[in-house]
């Protein structure tokens, strides 16, 4: 399957590091998201994977608790965050192991435009294509889970803002390990403990809705972690990305 | 100054001065682990709520501020490195942190085994250890990745910039947790923080804490001499060392 | 002294298990890394010291071929 993409990649991957005079950075951004943006919709079946996760591990949980709909309900939140977060895990070996298997990865990182502006692009695409589809996913298996009616906006909501997050500190991981035959499991290892904040928060939301406290403050504070992780999290992705491509 | 700071990053200096240095750090921290230990075990005052059982303070204490600390000196070592490109500071980096990981250890251990006494259960998810143990699966993967590479080049780069990572995030994950748990917990018993000690309870403890770190010192010194020794076994002064020696 | 007598001391108040298994666990712990850090050092030492004689040895001997060991003790250095 690979193979009949690489000529397009290559072509795609020497417009961006060429860096033609008149367009600049807008223009390399423009080219990394759409070139991003075909790759990944070329290949739907690993688009579906993650959701197909998704709703797996959330069928698992009351065959192995209990098919009882109040205790479901009470637990809901934090198994549909937990189980979001992981099926985002799952797809974010992925996110640079493609392109540094086909040796565009060493393209983007040759490119006269800053590396941090490119990869944001690449992680935002990364987002798009997993993130919003599991937010978006989760109301219909809180229904299953009978989570409590009023709170399904806030779950797609939280799990939008806290997915984007979730990308963003992942991709570190995934740079950091993206070098290594076997950085799967060692993804995980890194990168889990650092996702505890926006769990923490991300289902806070939820339980909170229910609850009937006020959700704006975990919402905000989601926000907050989202806009750290945006301006931090690009440095460091592409320190990374040096550290394992150039050693 | 600067010149002392490149002097301090040159292996063979360093090896030098910090023979000089280690005695005295070894000897200050036995003094101040062996007085904390008969003070805290002997003297101290029973506590009027916990009994003795509070005397498990004097070792998780000591414990949790270093697994702390050195996670935070792991980091600033990290970034000396990346940014100066000081070997000594990613050698005192890979060194520091099997110590830390052991110093958690030691911090969730004694923290399950003080919860005995004082919850009736060897683990709850209270807001000190719960992060304790987050901070133990950072140091796992801090170690894991610089394990995980083979040339230790990229490595020592990747094992910094993951420490760095994980700095930034340790106050953060520590407020959410504190602020989780005590949205689930409102009212309960927390072992270490108390109205006001006694100075017959706190000073045996900061001996401890400063013996302890006194520890740290010696031992992170003492690796770090036997990894210039790995790192640098084919420069010449160190085979005039060996020559010498034999 | 907080204690009575030294049976009262081993007792820890009826909380001996808990206080003296963490206690020997820490103290362990620390002793174990103190003696290990010393003796990796002296391990070191000695190898180094070996290799030197050795080096020496061949240097002695007509047609050693001193370059070739050398090169043998290097091969785990990156």
């Amino acid at each position: 399957m690979r193979g009949t993409e690489a000529p397009m990649v290559e072509e795609e991957g020497a417009r961006v590091s060429r860096g033609e005079p008149r367009g600049g950075l807008v223009v390399a951004l423009r080219a990394t998201l759409k070139r991003d943006l075909i790759l990944l919709l070329r290949r739907r079946s690993e688009l579906m994977n993650p959701l197909v996760f998704f709703a797996l591990v959330i069928t698992l949980f009351p065959i192995g608790i209990s098919p009882d709909p109040v205790l479901l309900a009470t637990i809901a939140p934090g198994l549909l965050w937990v189980a979001a977060l992981l099926a985002a895990l799952l797809s974010l070996d992925s996110l640079f192991r493609g392109d540094f298997e086909d040796g565009s990865l060493e393209q983007l990182l040759l490119s006269p435009q800053p590396l941090p502006a490119l990869v944001l692009a690449k992680v935002a695409v990364h987002w798009l294509m997993t993130g919003l589809p599991l937010a978006l996913m989760a109301p219909v298996l809180g229904l299953m889970l009978s989570l409590p009616a009023g709170s399904y906006g806030v779950l797609a909501l939280s799990l939008a803002v806290g997915t984007a997050s979730l990308s963003l500190i992942g991709a570190i991981g995934a740079a950091l390990t993206v070098g290594l035959s076997r950085g799967g499991v060692l993804l995980s290892l890194l990168v889990l403990p650092l996702y505890i904040p926006v769990l923490i928060f991300g289902a806070g939301a939820v339980k909170a809705t229910i609850m009937g406290d006020g959700v704006t403050a975990h919402l905000a504070i989601l926000g907050a972690l989202l806009a750290v992780a945006l301006m931090l999290a690009p440095w460091a992705i592409a320190a990374s990305l040096r550290i394992s491509i150039n050693g | 100054m600067w010149a002392f700071i490149h002097k301090l990053g040159s292996p063979k200096w360093f090896y030098a001065i910090s023979s000089r240095l280690l005695p005295w750090f070894w000897t200050t921290a036995v003094l101040l682990i062996g007085v904390g230990t008969v003070w805290g075990l002997a003297f101290a005052p029973a506590d009027y709520q916990q009994g003795n059982s509070y005397r498990i303070i004097y070792v998780h204490v000591p414990a949790a501020f270093l697994a702390q600390s050195i996670f935070v000196s792991m980091a600033v070592a990290g970034l000396i490195f990346m940014v100066w490109k000081i070997k000594i500071a990613d050698m005192a980096a890979a060194m520091m942190a099997p110590l830390g990981a052991a110093m958690t250890f030691v911090g969730l251990f004694s923290g399950a085994v003080w919860g005995v006494p004082t919850w009736g259960t060897w683990w709850m998810w209270d807001a000190r250890l719960t992060s304790m143990l987050i901070l133990f699966f950072l140091y796992i993967g801090v170690i894991a990745l610089r394990g995980a590479f083979s040339s230790r080049h990229s490595a020592s780069r990747a094992a910094s910039v993951l420490a760095m990572v994980g700095v930034i995030n340790i106050p953060i994950i520590k407020y959410s947790v504190d602020w989780w748990y005590t949205l689930h917990q409102p009212s309960s018993f927390s072992m270490t923080s108390r109205p006001s000690m006694p100075a017959d309870m706190w000073l045996p403890l900061l001996i401890m804490v400063l013996g302890f770190y006194c520890f740290f010192v010696a031992v992170t010194l003492m690796r770090m001499r036997s990894e210039i020794l790995r790192r640098e076994s084919n420069k010449r002064w160190v085979r005039e060392l060996a020559g010498e020696l034999s | 002294m907080a204690f009575e007598s030294f049976q009262d001391f081993i007792a820890m108040g009826g909380h001996a298990p808990y206080v003296w298994t963490a206690w020997a666990v820490t103290l362990a712990l620390l002793l174990v890394s103190g003696i290990h850090a010393r003796a990796e050092h002296r391990r070191l030492l000695r190898g180094l010291q070996r290799r030197m004689r050795r080096e020496q040895r061949l240097a002695g001997c007509p047609g050693g071929t001193t370059n070739h060991y050398q090169r043998g003790g290097n091969a785990n250095d990156t």
